[in-house]
C-alpha cells in the first residue's frame, strides 16, 4: 500500500514538473531558447536513437570509458596492493601521491591532447587519471585491513608470498576494490566526456559540444539525458558482475550467529 | 577433605610414565614487546603424543608462547625446538587452532580445508579424497560448498579443525579454541577433538583459561603465573583414563581432586592478575 502510494506520488510529481514545464513553454512563460520543451527533447532523443550515426558516437564514448576504466582500475589495484604490502614505499611516496591527487584532473586535458592528439587516447588518459586514484586508495586500504588472524592461519598452513596474494590479500581487498569500481565508473564516463567536450570529432561529449556550438539547447538536454541513461546501464551491468563475483559475502539476514 | 587435597603434589617433569621423546622444547624463552615482558624464562617440554594444557589468568601472555612455537613471533631470549630442529620463521609442520574465526571467509568449507594441501602442491585428485574424508570425519558431509558465514559457530570450528589437521602436523597448537562457543557446543567439540586426537596421537599444546577443560582434555596441566613476566609455576600430571567423556569426567572423584589442587595453585595468580588490573 505504502509502496504504491510512494510510486503514485512520484508519478504525479513527474507529471506536474514536466507538464508545468511543457505548459510554460507553450504559453511563453518559459523561454524556449534556454529551456526547450520536454516534448522537443524527447523528439530529438528519438531522432538520434533512430539514426545509425548516433551509435557510432555511443560506441566511441563507450570505448573510451571502458578502456579508461580498465586501465585505470588495473593500475590502481596493482599500485594499491603493492603499497599496501610495503608500508615503507607507501611512506616514501605519500607526499607525491597526495600532490598529484590534488591536481584538478580537468586541467590535464589540454596536456593529454598535446601529447596524445585529438583521438581516442587523450580521452582514455584523462579517464585513467580520474579512475586510478579512487581504486588505488581503496585497494591499499583493503590490503591494510586484512584480518591478521586469517593471515597468520594462511601462513601456518604453508602459504608462500604468491599464495598469500592470491588467496588472502586480493580476496580481502576485493570488496573494497569492487565498491570503488562502482564509484569509478562514473568518473571514467566523466573523463571520456570532458575529453570529448574539449576537442574531438565523435562521441556523446562531442554531440553535446556541437549542439552547444549551434545554440541548440534541445540537443544539449537530449545529450545529458542520454548520458544519464548510459551511466545507469553501465551501473546495472556492474551490479550483476558484483553479485556474481562476491558470493561469499553474507547478504542481509543470511548471517549465522555463533 | 583438605587432607586428601594435599596428598597430590605437583610432580616435576618428565612424568612417571614411559618418558616419550620430547617433541617441543621451550628452552628458557622470554617473549617481550618493547619494554613489556609478557613471559620470562619459560621452560617447558612437550613429549611426543602428549596433550599439554596450559592454564593461567587472562593477560598472562599464554598466547605468545604458542606464537613462539608457531614461529609467528621471535623470542627475545631462549630457543624453541620442534623435534630437535630450532624454530625460525613460520613453521609448516604444525596445526594451529585459533580462538577467533581464522577461516578464509571467501572460500567454501571445502576450499578452506583444502588450503594446506594446495600450498604443499598436492595433486587435485588426492586433495579431493583427503578433504572429503576429513569433512566426513568432522561431521560436515554435505556442507562442502557452504561459506563460513553460512555455518554455525560449532560448524566453523569443525572446519577449522579439519583445516589444521589435514596436513598431519607434528604438533597441534590450540589457543582457547572453544572459548567463543556455548557450553553444550563446547562439550561436543571437546569430545570431538579428543576422538580425533586419539586416532593419531600428536603432541598438543592447548592454551586455556578454563581449568575444567584443561583437566578434562590434558595429560598434564601447567600453571602460568600472572603477567607481566609470567613464568611456569607448577605442573600437574593428569592421571585420568582415556578415552574420556568431557561432560562425564567432571563427576569423577579424581577429576575433582585434581581440580582442587590445581585451583589452589591457580587461584593466587588469578587474584594477583585482578589486583594489578
Amino acid at each position: 500500500m505504502q509502496a504504491t502510494n510512494v510510486r503514485l506520488i512520484q508519478l504525479a510529481l513527474l507529471v506536474v514538473i514536466l507538464g508545468g514545464w511543457e505548459l510554460g513553454v507553450a504559453t511563453g512563460a518559459i523561454d524556449q531558447f534556454f529551456f526547450p520543451s520536454p516534448l522537443a527533447i524527447v523528439r530529438q532523443i528519438v531522432e538520434w536513437v533512430m539514426d545509425p550515426e548516433f551509435y557510432n558516437h555511443v560506441g566511441v564514448t563507450l570505448g573510451e570509458t571502458v578502456l579508461g576504466y580498465l586501465i585505470g582500475t588495473g593500475l590502481g589495484v596493482a599500485a594499491g596492493v603493492w603499497l599496501g604490502l610495503s608500508p615503507f614505499v607507501a611512506r616514501v611516496l605519500d607526499p607525491f601521491i597526495k600532490a598529484v591527487n590534488a591536481i584538478p584532473r580537468v586541467v590535464l586535458a589540454p596536456i593529454f591532447v598535446l601529447w596524445l592528439g585529438l583521438g581516442l587516447w587523450s580521452k582514455v588518459a584523462l579517464a585513467v587519471t580520474l579512475v586510478f586514484f579512487i581504486t588505488f586508495f581503496n585497494a591499499m586500504q583493503g590490503v591494510k585491513e586484512v584480518n591478521p588472524v586469517v593471515l597468520s592461519n594462511a601462513r601456518i598452513l604453508g602459504a608462500k608470498r604468491t599464495d598469500l596474494l592470491r588467496h588472502v590479500y586480493f580476496p580481502a581487498a576485493a570488496s573494497w576494490i569492487l565498491s570503488s569500481l562502482r564509484t569509478s565508473v562514473g568518473f571514467a564516463v566523466v573523463g571520456a566526456i570532458i575529453g570529448e567536450y574539449l576537442g574531438a570529432s565523435a562521441g556523446l561529449g562531442y554531440l553535446i559540444a556541437r549542439s552547444e556550438g549551434n545554440f541548440d539547447a534541445v540537443g544539449v538536454f537530449a545529450g545529458i539525458i542520454i548520458l544519464a541513461v548510459f551511466v545507469l546501464v553501465i551501473d546495472l551491468v556492474l551490479d550483476l558482475v558484483e553479485r556474481k563475483l562476491i558470493t561469499w559475502r553474507p547478504r542481509n539476514g543470511e548471517e549465522r550467529p555463533a | 577433605m583438605s587432607a586428601i587435597v594435599r596428598t597430590l603434589k605437583p610432580v616435576p617433569e618428565p612424568t612417571d610414565r614411559l618418558a616419550p621423546k620430547p617433541m617441543v622444547t621451550i628452552d628458557d624463552v622470554t617473549m617481550a614487546f618493547g619494554a613489556f615482558v609478557a613471559v620470562e624464562n619459560v621452560q617447558l617440554t612437550v613429549g611426543d603424543g602428549e596433550f599439554l594444557a596450559v592454564v593461567g589468568p587472562t593477560g598472562c601472555g599464554k598466547s605468545t608462547i604458542l606464537n613462539a612455537i608457531a614461529g609467528l613471533l621471535k623470542p627475545a631470549k631462549g630457543q624453541v625446538t620442534i623435534d630437535g630442529t630450532p624454530v625460525s620463521g613460520v613453521q609448516n609442520n604444525i596445526g594451529y587452532l585459533f580462538q577467533q574465526d581464522a577461516l578464509l571467509p571467501w572460500k567454501t568449507a571445502y576450499e578452506n580445508v583444502e588450503l594446506g594441501l594446495k600450498f604443499r602442491g598436492v595433486g587435485a585428485a588426492e586433495r579431493r579424497e583427503k578433504v572429503m574424508g576429513w569433512l566426513a570425519k568432522v561431521g560436515l558431509k554435505g556442507f562442502e560448498s557452504r561459506y563460513p558465514h553460512q555455518l554455525s559457530g560449532g560448524q566453523r570450528k569443525r572446519v577449522q579443525m579439519a583445516q589444521a589437521l589435514i596436513i598431519e602436523p607434528q604438533v597441534i597448537l590450540m589457543d582457547e579454541p572453544f572459548s567463543a562457543l556455548d557450553i553444550h557446543t563446547r562439550h561436543l567439540m571437546q569430545n570431538e577433538l579428543l576422538r580425533l586426537w586419539q586416532e593419531d596421537r600428536r603432541a598438543v599444546v592447548m592454551i586455556t583459561h578454563d581449568l575444567e577443560e584443561a583437566i578434562a582434555l590434558g595429560d598434564r596441566v601447567v600453571v602460568l603465573a600472572a603477567g607481566p613476566k609470567s613464568r611456569v609455576i607448577e605442573s600437574f600430571p593428569v592421571d585420568l583414563e582415556r578415552p574420556r567423556d568431557v561432560a562425564e569426567i567432571k563427576l569423577d572423584e579424581k577429576f575433582m581432586r585434581l581440580y582442587r589442587d590445581i585451583w589452589a595453585s591457580l587461584r593466587g595468580e588469578v587474584e594477583k592478575s585482578y589486583a594489578s588490573h
